[in-house]
Order: structure tokens, then sequence, then C-alpha cells
């Protein structure tokens, strides 16, 4: 095989999913390593010449993606506009991406709110799973992330999570947002 | 009414909580109970002011905050009475609201990286026609896939005829082998065949938990070819249904 990257930069084309090392080299009847450096050759070469879109490292396995430099025209092409995530959904899936396995209890006791809504909607775009049943009284359902959390978020597995920061003070420094008026609007004593 | 819009981003009373301290710059260590529950109590009354459902969990909080403001009124007990310092009423509500803050710390960096279909974007397939691709590479139906097929099925049943006095009562086991009859002349049965052309719910019950029993009992395995895909019944390595328990009674349903 002359041109083994090429053939290696063709089936990471069509795979509609990261594709894994061990499904390359089983396809082309190559031992893991060797296919694991053609695939870090192409993941360099794409970064070097500055191409549209990049070889990337997500859920164990290689996928094309565009360049976040570039979200802006692409969404113009789509005439998509970009999503957001309501706190609520970032809180519950961040408590679930650090905390798993976890019962929506444990994750209720952290955000201090009802979460049943927001683990549903997490369960139905299939960001979270099930993982099983904890065996205490009730058999409570626990959660964790699934392959799709590590897709959209762009990382490769879950070591890959930002460590947690920990603080022992209120930091000060996180943004406010628009809410400082609010107390004092309802709260004649500022 | 600009005010509600605001009011609504408080995620719940950790996060109001957090919101007071930081605006008071309050020793999160030696919080000022009196003040913050004053401050607490009062913007609870502005939201229930705007007519906002005040969520029960923000009450709740009133109450522990009152709760916690009683025992600091309560003289300490003498020395000999108690050992062992107590611990300050206070220190779970502060264990609760570091922890609180660094998962919010941890969803902003979440929501901060660069995410598929927002920021990047990666090639769209065409959904494969269902059942088209033969002998794919399979995987395990998970629970959830289960659960999911189970409610869409139900979703398309007609609720229950309430007419009907009596019907016949379908039983797991007598499912089980019709099941089992169906997948000897058949290589493979979808999920939807198992469940015929318009059964009632309790057919549709009936049936989900005959093939959930002959998946228990080893005779008989679900697979899909893709995640999310179609879900296959298969029959397993063929052991005789006799040599099992297959009355009501055994299965538990008696």
């Amino acid at each position: 095989m002359d041109d083994l990257k090429a053939i290696v930069e063709a089936l990471v084309f069509v795979s509609e999913s990261p594709v894994k090392t061990e499904q390359i080299a089983e396809a082309l009847d190559l031992d893991k390593p060797k296919v694991g450096a053609v695939l870090l050759e192409l993941c360099r070469e794409y970064e070097e010449n500055g191409r549209g879109f990049e070889l990337q490292r997500v859920a164990g396995g290689y996928q094309f993606r565009t360049r976040a430099r570039h979200a802006e025209w692409v969404r113009r092409l789509s005439r998509a506009k970009p999503f957001r995530f309501s706190r609520a959904a970032m809180e519950t899936l961040a408590i679930i991406a650090y905390r798993q396995p976890v019962t929506r209890a444990d994750i209720e006791y952290l955000r201090g709110v009802d979460s049943g809504g927001v683990l549903k909607a997490l369960l139905d775009k299939r960001l979270v799973r099930i993982l099983g049943k904890k065996d205490i009284p009730g058999r409570p359902m626990i959660y964790g992330t699934s392959r799709d959390f590590l897709e959209l978020f762009g990382l490769n597995d879950l070591s890959g999570l930002p460590a947690l920061k920990e603080f022992d003070q209120l930091s000060l420094d996180l943004p406010l947002s628009d809410l400082s008026e609010v107390a004092a609007d309802g709260n004649q004593t500022p | 009414m600009s005010y509600d819009i605001k009011i609504e981003n408080f995620e719940g009373p950790l996060d109001l909580l957090l919101h007071l301290i930081r605006k008071n710059e309050m020793d999160i260590y030696n919080i000022p109970i009196a003040e913050i529950t004053a401050q607490y109590l009062a913007t609870i009354d502005t939201m229930q002011s705007l007519n906002l459902d005040v969520a029960g969990e923000f009450l709740l909080m009133a109450a522990t905050l009152l709760h916690i403001k009683s025992r600091l009124l309560l003289p300490k007990p003498e020395e000999d009475l108690v050992e062992e310092d107590e611990e300050d009423p206070r220190a779970e509500l502060v264990r609760r609201l570091l922890e609180y803050q660094k998962y919010q710390a941890a969803a902003r960096e979440l929501d901060e990286r660069e995410l598929l279909g927002r920021e990047l974007f990666a090639r769209a397939f065409p959904s494969p026609e269902l059942g088209e691709q033969e002998e794919d590479e399979f995987v395990a139906v998970g629970l959830y896939d289960l659960v999911e097929a189970m409610r869409a099925l139900l979703r398309q049943r007609p609720q229950a005829a309430y007419h009907e006095v009596t019907f016949e009562q379908l039983s797991v086991s007598e499912r089980i082998n019709q099941i089992l009859t169906q997948l000897a002349d058949r290589e493979r049965l979808t999920f939807g065949e198992l469940f015929g052309e318009s059964p009632s719910r309790h057919e549709v019950i009936v049936s989900f938990l005959a093939m959930l029993e002959l998946v228990k009992l080893r005779m008989a395995r679900l697979l899909q070819e893709t995640r999310y895909g179609t879900i296959w019944l298969y029959p397993a390595v063929a052991e005789s249904p006799a040599d099992f328990e297959l009355d009501e009674e055994a299965l538990g349903y008696g």
C-alpha cells in the first residue's frame, strides 16, 4: 500500500462518526500502531496547511471538522443560528459529567432545584444516558454522559474534561451577569 | 415588568444565595445569617409580588435559613454537656454553596468550548434507509433505547376503549410461545413486528414483557445495526422452550 496515507484519509472522509484507529486497522488488515502513526501524521498535515477543515481526535476516534474561526461563514450557508444551552442544562450536564455515575437526587441536592425536566431533555438529546440502577432503596437510575456528549464537546474521552476548580472562597471575579440590581430593586435597603 | 425576566434567571435558591453573598461581599465562612435571610426573603417577596411562581425550593431554602438563624440564637450548650465542638449550623449550607459554585464554573467552562454544530462542523450524512444495511456491525440495545421504543409504541396506540367489559387476557407465557413460533419461521423480527398491526395497550405491554423474558431466559437476543437504528429480535442458540418453566406463576405474573 504505497498510498496508505491517502487510503486512511479516504476512510476517515467517508465515516459518519469519529472513526477509531482499530476500525481502520481492521479494514486495512494492518496493525494499529502503524495506522495510528498515519493518522497522527494526517492530523499534523491538516493543522499545518491551513485548509478549511482539520482532522480532530474526538470520542476516541478521528473526524474531519471545520475550524472554529470559520464558524460564522459556515452558519451563513446553512442559515443556522448558534444554539445555546440553558444554564440549567449546562449545570446539570456539568454535574453529570464530573460526578458520574450520579442519581437524580444527587443532581438535585447539588443544584438545589428539581432537575427532572432538564435531565429528561438531556436524555432526549442523548447527551446523557442511563448507566443502570443504584443498589440502594428505591433502586434509582444512575446517569452518565454519552458518546454524543464527547462528540459535541470535542472531547476525546472524559479525562479530557478541564479540571474542576476548587474554590475556598466565593469567587468575586465570576461574571455577575445582569442580575446585580434585582435584589436591590425588591429590597429597599440595597 | 422588566424584572421578571431577570428574576427568573436565578437557577434556584443556591444561585440566589451566591448572588446575594457576592453582591454584599460577605465572608462565605461567616455568613451573617440574619442579614442574608432578610435579603433572601425580600427577593422572594418581590418575585411573588410580580406574580411569579416561586418554586417550592425557594421556600424550602427560606425555611432552612430561618432554622439556621434560630439555632444560632440558641444559647451554646454547657461545656460539660457536649464534649466535642458542635458543628456550626451554617456548615452544610456553606459546603453546598462552595460545591455549587464549582459546578457553575464548570458549566460555564463547558459552554465556552468549541461545540460541534456551533463553532465546529462536521459533514452531514443522509440517514440510511431502515433495514437496508444487511449484517452490519451490531450494537447492543441500551435500556434507554428500549424504553424509548416502548414509549413510541404506546404513543401510537389508542387509549383503551372504555366500553369493553370483558376482554381476553393474553398471558405473557402464551405470548412468549407465540413469539418463539414466529421466530422459528423467520430468521429475525423487528421490534415493531412483535407488536402486530393494532394491538391494545394490554397486548403491547404483554408483548414487551414477553420479549424481556425471552431475553432474560437467553432464548432471544436484541440487537441493532447502528446506534438508534432498527431493533431486531434474534433467536438465541436454540434450546428447547420446554426446558423452561413457562407458566405465569414461575415468571412472576401470576
